[in-house]
């Protein structure tokens, strides 16, 4: 048997070049998995459980239920009140349920929330007095709940800018050795910001334990997606930064706590920021001031109601037994209640005081604020004067 | 007392502060290793550590917006802007955010930190390192806005800066970083809040802050020549302004003459010459004046000592405070002449 040398080199081992191991990629691990992790179905029937993200415990997944339910209710209730006059704006989260909820139940509460004005319902869901949540949206201050305590900052309505402050404030609490963690809720438009990018940055940089939560809701008011992003999705963007990321199914409401689940304990263990992109749908306008169908159609936004993530839950609690007819008229019974009180506290008008405008500038008046407010008190009182 | 240049002082004032308070940290651009561009922040790093003396992305408004995070965590941010017009991309942060957490949420939040920022012209720097950007954070309520003009005012107004419950943007006099000066570190000028007379004199006042107060002291000087008695007072602290000190002064003089090294349109000697009006319009002999910068976009290195006030320019203008009780001629012709 003869062979050519071609075919002797091809048998001959020696003369194959050793295989040198493929250099590790230096972006696995940072990479968001191509499509969106989800746990469950649109109808609500499990898809099988994955190691990566397990599901959260069911005591936790009806809690979150419960919230969800009651998180509706005050958002129509708030849009009510809008109508009524009682609120000068009032941006809905309506079908974005599942994030507004699992996001602070992903945290303790001695973490940090960074929200935007989209998330008076987070907020709620996080226990704070439902009215000093809508303070600023009634205008009788800015910010009405106390920051401090409750470990949430002021609603950011600059786009973006509380992204760099979690960087700041978490790096703060681990250099004094505290294991706080800073969740920041932005949506899909605010990632075109810079202060998005710097933020993200800084985090990696200093190894900021900080969710970095993006409700990518397609709309930046009107300007669509496809305008703030070429990115495959806008979970990529963590990875240039060298931040872990991910997507989540946002309206696949045991999904998207399994995996904040996931990002708040890799921040919280240390290891630094989390990038996490929600795929989710505003079911409303911007505002009760904006009107839709100037730049998307009906049947898209009834497309998404098939997807929602109250009844996805529902379904799926039901047939797991952990929730039932009686349970569920329980929760809409809390939930209306809770709306009923809202409602008759909010019909109470605030009283506002023309002096408090100078308190708070500086931690004392400065001599031309003292000036000013006896101004303002001289002029208050000519005109009570006048109305005698 | 040592004599040592206002570069020294500042330094001397970042040491200290972190010394007697470990909640100080100071960060910035090239801060670190290298002390700054300016060598302000010269051996902090390695006296302290790079836990408190540290470099950041190169990203301003990251640099002030890590800043108010740090401040709501309890932290003392010292924050470097290398160069005056560098700091632009920061202004959201520092308007929106930095100035108004306090007030935004009833004071639940408050965010005290120290925004340094090397500021103004005379050195010969290309376009972008020599703005003066005062007028910018003193229109936006909420913040402190304070510069310096002397060796001992440099440590002392940081110091007080560092330890005020407000945010404080230190506007720091490029051209005066390497003027020698003596101070005694040992004891505060009780500085921050209080202009404060420079020169007394009996003929006119010259209100100065910063890079300008070292022209007005050398106009006064000259004056003498003329058979001018100035009294100059150093502003010092922009925000909070002294009403009292610059009040008491011109109403003892009767004659008043703004000085600042910004273009002059809605800036900050505007705002002054209007409080004089104000509060000394019967004492005042004559309309108070203003010099300032032009109102052009700093020019070029070769061409900006054109652009800044000089000793001549303040001269012209104490001259034109109708000694002789006769209207200044500029101003009787109807509107603006070519």
């Amino acid at each position: 048997m003869t062979t050519t040398p071609q075919a002797a080199r091809r048998a001959s081992p020696r003369k194959r070049r050793p295989a040198t191991p493929a250099a590790p990629d230096p972006a696995a691990g940072l990479m968001p998995q191509a499509e969106p992790v989800r746990l469950l179905n649109s109808d609500g029937t499990p898809l099988p459980p994955r190691a990566d993200y397990p599901e959260p415990p069911v005591e936790a997944l009806r809690e979150m239920y419960r919230r969800m339910i009651v998180g509706r209710r005050f958002d129509a209730q708030a849009t009510a009140l809008t109508k009524q006059g009682r609120l000068a704006v009032y941006p809905s989260s309506r079908g974005q349920e599942a994030c507004q909820v699992g996001g602070v139940l992903a945290l303790r509460d001695d973490d940090w929330v960074f929200p935007t004005y989209r998330e008076s319902m987070a907020l709620t869901a996080r226990g704070i007095d439902p009215v000093e949540v809508l303070t600023l949206l009634r205008g009788d201050w800015h910010c009405g709940y106390d920051s401090a305590a409750r470990r949430t900052a002021p609603q950011c309505t600059p786009l973006a800018t509380q992204c760099v402050h979690a960087a700041g404030l978490a790096y703060g609490e681990s250099y004094q050795g505290r294991d706080t963690v800073a969740l920041v809720y932005i949506g899909d438009g605010a990632t075109s910001e810079g202060d998005f990018h710097e933020g993200v940055n800084f985090a990696a940089v200093f190894k900021a334990p900080v969710v970095y939560f993006v409700q990518n809701n397609r709309y930046a008011i009107s300007v669509p997606l496809s305008r703030q992003t070429a990115a495959p999705s806008l979970a990529y963007k963590g990875v240039g930064y060298g931040v872990p990321s991910e997507q989540v199914d946002g309206n696949d409401p045991v999904a998207v706590l399994a995996v904040l689940n996931r990002a708040v304990a890799h921040a919280r263990a240390g290891k630094g920021p989390y990038l996490v992109e929600a795929h989710t749908y505003r079911m409303e306008p911007h505002t009760n001031a904006d009107d839709q169908t100037r730049y998307r159609d009906a049947d898209e936004v009834e497309a998404w109601r098939d997807r929602d993530p109250i009844a996805r839950l529902e379904t799926y609690l039901r047939a797991r037994d952990v929730l039932d007819d009686a349970a569920v008229a329980e929760i809409a019974e809390q939930a209306e209640a809770y709306a009923a009180r809202l409602r008759e506290r909010m019909n109470a008008q605030p009283t506002v005081d023309p002096l408090s405008l100078f308190e708070h500038v500086y931690a004392q008046p400065t001599a031309q604020l003292v000036e000013q407010r006896e101004q303002v008190r001289a002029e208050l009182a000519a005109a009570q004067e006048e109305d005698a | 007392m040592a004599t040592m240049t206002m570069a020294k002082a500042l330094n001397a004032a970042l040491a200290d502060a972190m010394l007697d308070d470990e909640r100080v940290v100071v960060f910035g651009e090239d801060v670190g290793q290298l002390g700054g561009v300016f060598r302000i922040t010269d051996g902090l790093q390695a006296r302290f550590g790079d836990k408190r003396c540290f470099d950041t992305p190169l990203a301003e408004a990251g640099i002030v917006g890590f800043a108010v995070g740090l401040a709501m965590s309890g932290l003392r941010p010292v924050v470097e802007m290398q160069f005056d017009a560098f700091a632009y991309p920061a202004f959201e942060q520092i308007a929106s955010h930095v100035a108004k957490l306090r007030n935004r949420t009833r004071g639940a939040l408050s965010v005290p930190m120290v925004i340094r920022v090397p500021y103004a012209g005379g050195i010969g720097g290309v376009e972008h390192h020599c703005d003066s950007s005062e007028a910018y954070y003193a229109h936006t309520p909420g913040l402190k806005v304070v510069t310096p003009a002397t060796v001992a005012d440099a440590y002392s107004l940081l110091r007080e800066a560092i330890d005020d419950p407000d945010p404080v943007v230190f506007m720091e006099p490029k051209k005066l970083y390497f003027a020698s000066g003596d101070a005694d570190l040992s004891t505060r000028t009780e500085s921050f809040g209080r202009a404060v007379v420079r020169r007394p004199g009996r003929d006119a006042t010259l209100v100065a802050y910063g890079p300008a107060v070292p022209v007005a002291l050398e106009a006064a000087e000259a004056a003498r020549e003329e058979g001018w008695d100035l009294e100059v007072v150093d502003v010092r602290t922009i925000v909070p302004f002294d009403d009292a000190t610059v009040t008491a002064s011109v109403r003892r003089t009767g004659r008043c003459v703004v000085i600042q090294e910004a273009q002059g349109f809605a800036g900050v000697g505007a705002e002054i010459a209007a409080r004089v009006q104000e509060r000394c319009f019967h004492a005042l002999h004559a309309p108070v004046l203003r010099v300032s910068g032009l109102d052009i976009p700093y020019p070029a290195p070769m061409l900006e000592h054109t652009h800044l006030p000089s000793v001549d320019r303040v001269l012209d203008a104490v001259a034109r405070l109708q000694w002789d009780d006769q209207p200044d001629a500029r101003w009787l012709t109807d509107g603006v002449s070519a």
